[in-house]
C-alpha cells in the first residue's frame, strides 16, 4: 500500500459519459500503450430494473496505467483524456477542490495514484 | 538528445481516416514530415478540442503497415490475389485505355461510377464521371437508402433541408444571443455512437442536456439516449412513419399546431379537386392560366382564388383563403367540380391513425405515444434529430414527410433552437444535393437521361443525380437498355459494407470487363479490381467543406508513400478524358466552389474558417419570412408553390402519394406471418459502432481491441429460450442465407428483436478468392435482398427482416 495521500484526481460525471471510447485512445497515443491498454477503461453497465426496465451506463475507470497526466498538466493542458472527451465530463484537479464540485447526481471521483 | 523540431498543422477532418461526416479542428503534431500525434483544437468552434476515437487513433492508420502506397495491376486471374506494383503514368494509362475503349464501344455510361458515404470525395467522382461523360453515378446501397433520400423528401416539401439547431451557426456558439436552448429534442433512430450524422456533431446533443434539454427517444434499443429519455418510445422497426402521423393526430385534435404558420405558410388552403383527386391548377379554371399556379377558396368574396407560385402570392392578394370546406368550383370547360382543402385532404388522412391503430402498429403503449406528442409539442422551442433508420425502409419519403410536418405544424422550423434550414456555408457547393445547384453538374441532358432510373422514378429524374444501385445491379444482368461493361470504385467496399445480397455484387462485378478501385486498403472488393490505386486520408490533401457551417479549409500535412488525394486522381483522368475539362490546377476549381464566399481558397486557409454573417442566406433563422430562400428574394420557400407543402405537387406530378402516411414494410411479422414460425424473431442491422465506421477501422489495433468481434444483441430470455450463452457464436439464418456471429447477450434489445453489426470482414486473414478476408463469414447482409426500393426508387428494408438464431454445434461448414 502506498503510505503518500494522493493529492490530484479526476472527477468524472458518468450520467453524460457516452461510452465512446474517445479517452482511452487518446491516453494510448499520449502514452503509446499497446492496443487493449490505457489509462482509462470505460465500464458498460446495462443495469436491470424492475417492471422489465434497464438502464445504461458507462463509467469511466482510470486503471493502474493513469499517471493523472503530470507532465500535461504541468504544461497548464487538460489530460490527454480529458481535453478530448466527446461529452466534456473529465476534470482533472486537486481533489479537494474536485469535491467541491460534485454539484450533481451521478458523478464519481477517482484519486488513482499519489 | 536534441529535441526534434515540431510543426503543428492545423486542419479540418473529413474522411479517409476517422471515417466521419463531421469537421472537426485538429492539430496534426508533425516531425521530420511524419505525424507522431493528432490532437483536438481547443479553439474550434465546431468541436472545441474534443476527438473521436477513430481520429485520435490515426497514426496508426496513416503508417499501417498494410497501407496501399503505390499503384497495383493485377497480374493473375480476378481475385487470386497476384498484383505488380506500377508507376502513376502507367496507371493512368491504364485506365484511360481500358475505360476509352469501353466509352468507344458501348457509350460512356456504360461505366458505373460508384461512390460511398458522404465526406470530401462525391464532388471529385462526380467530376470524374461527367468529364467521361457517364451520368452513371451510383451510391451502392439499395435504394440509395442513406440520408440522400430523406434530404429529397424534405426538399420536396419545403424547398430545403434542415437540421436539430444547436448554435453551430455561430463562432460563440451556446453563449451567442441569438441562440436558444431546445426545450425538448426527439432523438429519432438516432444513436451517439454514430457520432457525426447529419454533419452535426453527435455529442451537441450531449453539451445541450447539459444546459436542461429533455430527450424523447424513438428506438427499439434501449440507447444511450433511450436510458436518460423524458419519454423513450420502443417502437417495432420500421413503424416510423405510423408513429409520425399518430403524433399529428394527436397535436392536430388537442390543437397543439401552430394555427398562424399553417395558414400563412403552408399550402393547407390550396383546393383538390374531388373528381381527379389532383391540386385544383389555374390552368383549370382559365384557359392559357399557368399550370403551376395553384387555386384556394376566398372567403371573403366566396369564390375561387388564383395562388401566383412565381409572384408568391394571392391574386388579388387581399384574399382570405379559406382552411377548410368543399366548394364547387366552375372549370374552363364549363363543368362543375367539387373540391376541398388540402388541410381537409390532410386532416382526413391523419385521422386514418387514431392511437389504437397507431399503438398496434408500432407495438408502443397509446399513453406513451400521446404524451411524447404533447411534451414536444408544448415545449417551445422543440427539435427532431433523426438517424438512417428513415431512410431504411421503402417507405422513406412518406415516412419523411410525417416527421417534416412536426417541425412545420409546431412552428419549429428554422426558428433557434428548433431544426434549422441548413444551407452550405456562403452557399458554397461543390456537388449538387438533391434539387440543389453546383459547381460540379452534368449539363448534358441526353446523357442525364440515360441514368439509370432516371426512366422509371420521378425523384431519379429530377432531383436525385444518381444512378439507381437496384436498377444497376440487375441490368448488370440483362444489359437491358445497354451493357454496362466497367466500375470505377472509389472508396466502397459493396461485398463487406454497403452491397445487400453482396454474392450478386460479386457475380455482377465479375462480369464487367474493366473496374478499377481507388482505396486506402486492399478489401475484400478491391481485390476483384484489375487496378487499385491508393488513396490519401484527410491530413493528406487539401480540401474545402462546406457542410453546413462553417466554412472551412482541409490542409495538408504529411506525405504518406506515394498515396495521391482522391481529387488529384480524379482531376488527373478527369483531363485525359475530357478534351474541355474547364480547370487547370485544382486550386482554381477550389476557387471557383469557393467564388459565392468571396474567398480563394488560399485566403480562406489561412483565415481558418469562416461563418456567414447575419443576413446571408446561410445563416439562421426565420429565413422564409425575410426573403432569403427564393432565388427572386421573396418570402416563401423554394418549393413549386413557395409553401411548405403539407400536400406535395411534385409527389402528385410523379404519380406518388402526396401526403404523408405509414406503408407497411415487406418483411415484418405483419406481411410475412406464414414466415414467423421459423424465423419469430425480427432482424435490425447497422447499430453503430464508437470505434469502427462501416467497413473500416478492422485493422486499426487500438480501435479493434475496443470491438474486435462481430457481435448480434439478443435479449436474455430469447438467448436462454435457445440455450445461447453469452460470447457464444450463433448462426443467424433467415431464407435468403446464414452468418456467424458472437451473441451479446444483453438487455438493450427486446425479446422480440436482434441487432447484429454489419460490415465485417478480417483484414488479419487471407484476401484471395474465395475467403476474401473472410467477408462471408459474418456477413450479415446475405440475409437481405437487393430490389425492395420503395415506390420512388428509394429506400430499402433494412431495420427490419426476420431471422431465427441458434447456436453454432460446430461441425457444420463455414460460409464460403
Ligand atoms: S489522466 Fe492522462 S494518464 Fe490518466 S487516463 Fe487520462 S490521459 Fe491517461
Ligand atoms: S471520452 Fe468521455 S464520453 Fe467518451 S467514453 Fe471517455 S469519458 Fe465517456
Ligand atoms: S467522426 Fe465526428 S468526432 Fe470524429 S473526427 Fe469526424 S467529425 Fe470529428
Amino acid at each position: 500500500m502506498s503510505d503518500r495521500k494522493p493529492e490530484y484526481g479526476l472527477l468524472i460525471d458518468y450520467e453524460y459519459c457516452t461510452g465512446c471510447h474517445a479517452c482511452e485512445i487518446a491516453c494510448a497515443q499520449e502514452y503509446g500503450w499497446e492496443p487493449g491498454m490505457a489509462g482509462m477503461k470505460i465500464i458498460e453497465v446495462v443495469e436491470p430494473l424492475p417492471k422489465d426496465k434497464a438502464y445504461l451506463a458507462y463509467i469511466p475507470f482510470p486503471t493502474e496505467l493513469c499517471v493523472l497526466c503530470a507532465r500535461r498538466t504541468k504544461q497548464g493542458l487538460k489530460p490527454a483524456c480529458a481535453q478530448h472527451c466527446m461529452a466534456a465530463v473529465i476534470k482533472h484537479g486537486r481533489i479537494e477542490e474536485l469535491a467541491k464540485e460534485i454539484h450533481k447526481p451521478r458523478m464519481v471521483l477517482w484519486a488513482p495514484r499519489p | 538528445m536534441a529535441q526534434k523540431k515540431r510543426e503543428i498543422v492545423r486542419t479540418t477532418t473529413w474522411s479517409a481516416g476517422p471515417g466521419c461526416h463531421g469537421g472537426c479542428g485538429v492539430l496534426a503534431h508533425i516531425e521530420d514530415g511524419k505525424l507522431v500525434k493528432i490532437e483536438g483544437d481547443p479553439d474550434h468552434p465546431w468541436s472545441q478540442g474534443r476527438l473521436c476515437a477513430r481520429c485520435l487513433a490515426m497514426t496508426q492508420y496513416t503508417y499501417h503497415p498494410d497501407r496501399l502506397t503505390k499503384p497495383l495491376k493485377r497480374v493473375g486471374e480476378r481475385g487470386e490475389g497476384k498484383w505488380e506494383e506500377i508507376s502513376w503514368d502507367e496507371a493512368f494509362d491504364l485506365i484511360e485505355e481500358k475505360m476509352g475503349k469501353i466509352r468507344e464501344e458501348y457509350g460512356p455510361e456504360s461505366v458505373i461510377f460508384g461512390m460511398g458515404t458522404g465526406r470530401d470525395i462525391p464532388p471529385w467522382i462526380c467530376m470524374l464521371a461527367y468529364a467521361y461523360g457517364s451520368p452513371n453515378v451510383m451510391f451502392a446501397l439499395s435504394g440509395i437508402a442513406c440520408y440522400s433520400p430523406r434530404i429529397a423528401a424534405v426538399e420536396t416539401v419545403q424547398g430545403d433541408y434542415c437540421v436539430l439547431d444547436a448554435s453551430q451557426w455561430f463562432e460563440k456558439r451556446y453563449d451567442d444571443p441569438r441562440y436558444e436552448v431546445p426545450e425538448c429534442i426527439v432523438i429519432w433512430g438516432y444513436n451517439i455512437p454514430a457520432t457525426c450524422p447529419d454533419n452535426v456533431f453527435g455529442h451537441w446533443i450531449i453539451d445541450l442536456m447539459k444546459r436542461g434539454t429533455k430527450i424523447i427517444a424513438i428506438d427499439p434499443r434501449l440507447s444511450w439516449f433511450a436510458s436518460r429519455a423524458e419519454k423513450w418510445l420502443q417502437l417495432r422497426p420500421g413503424t416510423d412513419g405510423a408513429l409520425a402521423v399518430g403524433f399529428m393526430k394527436v397535436i392536430l385534435d388537442e390543437g397543439l399546431y401552430d394555427h398562424e404558420w399553417v395558414e400563412r405558410w403552408t399550402n393547407a388552403p390550396f383546393l383538390i379537386r374531388k373528381d381527379t383527386g389532383k391540386l385544383l391548377r389555374a390552368s383549370d379554371l382559365v384557359q392559357g392560366e399557368s399550370e403551376g399556379n395553384f387555386v384556394a377558396w376566398d372567403a371573403a368574396r366566396q369564390e375561387p382564388v388564383v395562388w401566383d407560385s412565381a409572384n408568391v402570392e394571392y391574386k388579388p392578394p387581399e384574399a382570405i383563403p379559406a382552411l377548410k370546406g368543399t366548394h364547387e368550383v366552375t372549370l374552363a370547360d364549363g363543368k362543375e367540380v367539387s373540391c376541398w382543402t388540402v388541410w381537409d385532404r390532410f386532416r382526413d388522412e391523419v385521422d386514418q391513425y387514431p392511437l389504437d391503430r397507431v399503438s398496434e402498429i408500432t407495438w408502443v403503449p397509446q399513453e406513451d405515444i400521446a404524451a411524447a406528442a404533447r411534451l414536444y409539442a408544448k415545449s417551445k422551442p422543440a427539435a427532431i434529430h433523426w438517424g438512417v433508420p428513415i431512410d431504411m425502409t421503402p417507405a422513406i419519403t412518406p415516412t419523411t414527410q410525417a416527421i417534416a410536418n412536426l417541425w412545420c405544424l409546431t412552428g419549429n422550423l428554422d426558428v433557434p433552437g428548433g431544426n434549422v434550414i441548413s444551407r452550405h456555408a456562403f452557399d458554397v457547393v461543390a456537388y449538387a444535393l438533391p434539387g440543389g445547384e453546383a459547381i460540379i453538374k452534368l449539363d448534358d441532358a441526353e446523357a442525364a437521361s440515360r441514368r439509370i432510373g432516371a426512366d422509371r422514378y420521378g425523384p431519379l429524374r429530377e432531383f436525385i443525380w444518381r444512378a439507381q444501385p437496384d436498377l444497376v445491379l440487375d441490368q448488370i444482368f440483362t444489359e437491358d437498355p445497354y451493357p454496362i461493361k466497367g466500375m470505377w470504385i472509389q472508396s466502397i467496399n459493396p461485398l463487406a459494407g454497403i452491397g445487400l445480397d453482396p454474392k450478386r455484387w460479386l457475380e455482377a462485378l465479375e462480369k464487367l470487363d474493366f473496374i478499377a478501385a481507388v482505396d486506402l486498403f486492399m478489401t475484400p472488393t478491391t481485390q476483384i479490381a484489375d487496378v487499385v490505386l491508393p488513396a490519401a486520408t484527410f491530413l493528406e490533401k487539401d480540401s474545402v467543406r462546406s457542410w453546413w457551417v462553417p466554412l472551412q479549409t482541409v490542409n495538408k500535412a504529411i506525405k504518406v508513400g506515394e498515396c495521391r488525394p482522391d481529387i488529384e486522381i480524379n482531376f488527373e483522368l478527369a483531363k485525359r478524358f475530357d478534351p474541355d475539362f474547364q480547370w487547370e490546377t485544382i486550386h482554381d476549381l477550389f476557387d471557383e466552389i469557393l467564388s459565392p464566399s468571396g474567398f480563394t481558397f488560399k485566403e480562406l486557409q489561412e483565415k481558418g474558417w469562416a461563418f456567414p454573417e447575419e443576413g446571408s442566406s446561410s445563416a439562421p433563422y426565420h429565413r422564409y419570412e425575410r426573403g432569403l430562400l427564393r432565388r427572386d428574394k421573396k418570402p416563401g420557400f423554394s418549393t413549386p408553390s413557395g409553401k411548405m407543402e403539407l400536400y406535395s405537387s411534385l409527389r402528385e406530378e410523379w404519380g406518388l402519394e402526396p401526403v404523408a402516411h405509414y406503408e407497411e414494410p415487406p418483411f415484418t411479422p405483419v406481411t410475412q406471418p406464414d414466415k414467423l414460425e421459423k424465423y419469430p424473431l425480427i432482424l435490425s442491422t447497422g447499430r453503430r459502432s464508437a470505434v469502427l465506421f462501416h467497413s473500416e477501422h478492422r485493422n486499426i489495433p487500438w480501435l479493434r481491441a475496443l470491438d474486435p468481434d462481430p457481435v448480434v444483441e439478443i435479449h436474455p430470455d430469447t438467448a436462454k429460450e435457445r440455450g445461447i450463452g453469452d460470447g457464444e457464436w450463433v448462426w443467424i439464418e433467415n431464407w435468403l442465407g446464414k452468418c456467424q456471429y458472437k451473441a451479446a447477450v444483453t438487455r438493450v434489445v427486446p425479446r422480440w428483436m436482434v441487432m447484429a453489426t454489419h460490415g465485417w470482414w478480417f483484414p488479419e486473414e487471407k484476401g484471395e478468392k474465395p475467403h476474401l478476408f473472410g467477408t462471408w463469414r459474418s456477413n450479415v447482409n446475405l440475409l437481405f435482398p437487393m430490389g425492395y426500393q420503395g415506390k420512388d426508387g428509394l429506400g430499402t428494408p433494412l431495420k427490419h427482416m426476420l431471422c431465427e438464431v441458434y447456436k453454432v454445434g460446430g461441425g457444420e461448414k463455414e460460409n464460403e
